[in-house]
């Protein structure tokens, strides 16, 4: 359990980071605008606490905040998807329900599970941000492809950051 | 009473939630619609400091670029000063101190952290309240116009760049005075959008924009250049679409502009805008 908390932690530092001081720099355009530090939500143990949940989410969306000049945007996001998260996992889960000491990532429930799973609130997540962000209707279709494009992005980063820490946890 | 308390303890996730979104909905309202110096800002410590050291690495890679610039900006200004012109008639240089005050004064400060691919950027520069910057003055560099101070800690400051909704610049045309809003379209950082020039002015593309009189910035500041320009059926005014002359992309040095006259004026302007209710 103290385990999983600091490699929660770790994780969350590492995110935080990798969004911040990399793909904050790297410009794919206009419109990609990856936030990959939503897979800190994503893979948080199906134990987890609700109020936990939230909290976790409010915390990296505010510290993401801090580094965007975006006050609130972000945490309001997250909180958003920490918040539907038990209802997303629910419409997903198997016959039987998750088994215990799992988690919800790629190597224990495959890829097309992941993928409609972290698909699912990563969307969510990118519509309440761009929306907010933009704040009016008349940009309603130039921020719908923005959501898309980037939502792509995370996806694929996402699915990518999997595979790494997979094969580090082999070597382990 | 008791009912309440336990039906708020069944949904206490839905509550909690409710919660936290109305904070995070506070914090926006808070940034966007008044402007405090907020907490949650690149200009606190940490990020800040983060975000310099990563600066502060970036910026070895640019070294010899901004070498040129400086080295070119100092070859300019010392064209610009009083040896390098030689004296016509005495009669236009009697020049006695009193009758020039100085209106603007300038302090340099290093870009530690930009953005030019959002709808809203900001800038934030290594100087703050302790080097005497204060909100709303407004930021150029050597190639033309770059925002106004928005947020200010004790040694950082954040800029809404001109790259920015909220921003609209009084900006005229060179050539004969017209003055119109300029504002950002959100589509392309190279390019801005001036409205409201009277069709009987003769466009052509590649006229100088600067900043009007009567904007925040100094007067005759570089904006950019006429691209191309168009008149929406049933509009009487010419939509001009400008080429910024400021690269956002590459933005390292810049000046904080403080218009010492400022307050007078503005108080001035106040002064005569209430006595006119008045009477």
């Amino acid at each position: 359990m103290l385990n999983e908390i600091i490699r929660n932690i770790i994780r969350f530092v590492i995110l935080v980071g990798v969004q911040v001081l990399l793909i904050k720099n790297i410009e794919l355009g206009r419109f990609i605008n990856p936030f990959i530090y939503v897979l800190f939500i994503i893979v948080l143990p199906f134990e987890t606490p609700k109020w936990l949940l939230l909290l976790s989410g409010f915390i990296i969306g505010i510290t993401i905040d801090m580094f965007y000049d975006t006050a609130g945007m972000h945490a309001a996001a997250c909180v958003f998807i920490a918040y539907i998260r038990p209802g997303v996992l629910k419409l997903f889960s198997p016959r039987d329900g998750y088994e215990f000491g799992t988690q919800p990532t790629i190597q224990y429930l495959g890829v097309p599970w992941f993928l409609s799973y972290s698909a699912i609130l990563i969307v969510l997540h990118h519509i309440v941000l761009f929306y907010t962000e933009v704040f009016r209707f008349s940009e309603f279709f130039s921020t719908f492809f923005r959501v898309i494009l980037s939502s792509v992005f995370t996806i694929l980063l996402v699915v990518i950051s999997q595979y790494l820490f997979h094969r580090k946890k082999e070597q382990e | 009473m008791r009912s309440l308390v336990t039906f708020i303890w069944k949904h206490y996730f839905f509550f909690l939630f409710l919660l936290m979104e109305i904070l995070c909905i506070y914090l926006i309202v808070q940034n966007n619609f008044f402007q405090r110096a907020g907490f949650i800002n690149s200009s606190n410590q940490v990020s800040a400091s983060i975000l310099k050291t990563s600066a502060d690495v970036g910026e070895y890679f640019f070294l010899k670029n901004q070498n040129e610039k400086l080295a070119k900006e100092i070859a300019e200004l010392r064209s610009r000063s009083k040896e390098s012109f030689s004296m016509l008639a005495n009669d236009e240089y009697t020049v006695n101190d009193t009758s020039y005050r100085q209106k603007y004064t300038y302090t340099s400060a290093k870009v530690v952290n930009s953005s030019t691919n959002r709808r809203n950027n900001y800038l934030t520069l290594n100087k703050g309240s302790k080097q005497g910057i204060k909100q709303d003055m407004t930021v150029i560099t050597s190639t033309g116009v770059v925002g106004r101070v928005k947020d200010v800690s004790d040694n950082f400051c954040t800029v809404m760049s001109l790259l920015h909704s909220k921003t609209i610049i009084s900006s005229k045309l060179k050539k004969d005075g017209s003055i119109g809003p300029l504002s950002w379209d959100g589509a392309d950082f190279g390019f801005a959008t001036l409205g409201d020039i009277p069709t009987n002015v003769k466009l052509t593309k590649g006229d100088t924009i600067v900043t009007s009189a009567s904007s925040t910035f100094p007067e005759n500041i570089m904006i950019g250049s006429v691209e191309s320009f168009e008149l929406k059926s049933g509009e009487k005014l010419f939509t001009v679409k400008v080429k910024l002359a400021t690269d956002f992309k590459k933005l390292s040095h810049v000046y904080i502009v403080n218009n010492l006259l400022k307050d007078e004026q503005e108080g001035l302007e106040k002064r005569s805008e209430t006595g006119g209710k008045e009477n």
